[in-house]
């Protein structure tokens, strides 16, 4: 069986035919050849394939593409335009080299911003806690770390 | 993924018909475990039926007999709401320790107590409340809804609408979490209420159960001592790669102590 879902991915309208089993990743990745959004496990836990679903961070590989009917999706290609500047979480991990091999940046970046909107100037200990859902086996955290917190003491600055 | 068909009903009435009638249906809410398990092939239903589109099941309310929280409500909403806040902190506390944010933004309490697992931490909370879940059919209270390991009183077609928490004087919510999965490998929910002092533990057992002794022992002397020299009879509880169950037991002082602590 296939159904049809319309839904907007960083500010276009799309519509498709999905499967009844298709992921909103797969849908993004293959329907859409959005890559930027990341597969690391099977499993729910990774959070590479984060995205902003109606303005929450969801991990798209868990959410059927027909529940994302009607949504706004915004993917790590749509966070900041693409002829710049680069979203304020995109420039603070190429500053504090928050990434090794980048696998799990998209999703670092997408679950970073997301947290910096609900809680401007967390603590540490808050973005540790706010980045439960991503893991990096880089072991990259350090600097992952200290890039949203670089950001955030900008944004609390401005 | 097996192939199913994704059913979008509108009301709670032909959601109910249609997990019914389908030959093997399975009610997806926020979808926070039935989608890994399908991803993992660990379930099969011939159709989900999803109930993110009907109105009315989201939302925490308040009544006169306490909280009312929505089915489809999400962890989130319930972490951050200021009524529950205000009146069950030990509710918020509990929804906000839930997995991760991705998670919490789209579980909901309806999915998690439907599906009862026996670490997550919601069944805790509403045994240790004393919370009443409201179906398209009755009314159940938390300690006759949870029944089993995996297992609720639910009945084909029967559906959570919402669960009501009765106001506590004050709560806390205590878990020992396993580092991995975010599960609770013991939680414990300390009620204070009129009726005197309820406990709540979740993940020591198949399912979330009331600790009677505990509650006897605090509603004498109500401080972390009390529990100190509180044995728990083990041979029910879980004993798994993750813990014994003498450890458990221990844990399920340790966590109650800590909340009690805290109140």
């Amino acid at each position: 069986m296939t159904l049809s879902v319309s839904l907007t991915v960083n500010g276009q309208a799309h519509s498709a035919e999905v499967e009844d089993r298709t992921l909103l990743v797969t849908l993004i990745r293959d329907g859409l050849g959005l890559t930027g959004t990341h597969v690391g496990c099977d499993t729910t836990q990774c959070g590479a394939c984060t995205v902003h679903m109606d303005g929450c961070a969801v991990k798209s590989c868990t959410v059927l593409a027909a529940q994302a009917d009607g949504a706004e999706i915004i993917t790590i290609e749509g966070l900041s335009p693409p002829e710049g500047p680069l979203h304020p979480v995109q420039d603070a991990f190429a500053r504090s080299h928050g990434l090794q091999c980048g696998f799990c940046t998209p999703g670092m970046v997408m679950a970073s911003a997301a947290l910096l909107k609900a809680n401007p100037d967390p603590t540490e200990e808050q973005v540790k806690l706010g980045l439960e859902g991503n893991i990096c086996r880089c072991t990259g955290y350090f600097n992952i770390i200290k890039a949203v917190m670089s950001c955030a003491a900008k944004t609390g600055a401005a | 993924m097996y192939a199913f068909t994704y059913r979008r009903p509108g009301s709670i009435e032909e959601a109910s018909q249609l997990v019914t009638e389908a030959e093997d249906g399975k009610l997806l809410a926020g979808g926070m475990t039935l989608i890994p398990s399908l991803k993992q092939r660990l379930a099969q239903p011939s159709d989900l039926v999803d109930l993110g589109r009907i109105p009315g099941l989201a939302g925490v309310t308040e009544e006169t007999a306490g909280l009312r929280v929505g089915a489809m409500t999400r962890h989130v909403e319930v972490a951050t709401n200021p009524l529950v806040r205000q009146h069950i902190s030990g509710l918020a506390e509990l929804a906000g320790i839930i997995g991760d944010p991705q998670v919490r933004n789209r579980g909901t309490i309806g999915g998690s107590i439907s599906n009862a697992d026996p670490a997550a931490d919601y069944p805790g909370g509403l045994v240790g409340l004393g919370a009443v879940v409201r179906t398209n059919r009755r009314e159940i209270e938390a300690e006759d809804f949870f029944t089993g390991f995996f297992e609720t009183a639910l009945e084909t077609g029967e559906i959570v609408l919402s669960v009501l928490f009765p106001k506590p004087l004050k709560s806390a919510y205590e878990k020992f979490r396993n580092p991995a999965s975010g599960y609770a490998v013991v939680g414990s929910m300390v009620a204070v209420t009129d009726g005197g002092v309820r406990v709540g533990i979740t993940g020591a057992a198949g399912f979330a159960f009331r600790w009677a002794e505990a509650e006897a022992a605090l509603g004498a002397e109500f401080s972390p001592g009390a529990l100190a020299e509180l044995d728990y009879d083990d041979s029910e509880l879980n004993d798994d790669m993750h813990a014994s169950a003498a450890y458990r037991a221990n844990l399920m002082r340790v966590m109650t102590q800590r909340a009690v602590a805290r109140l």
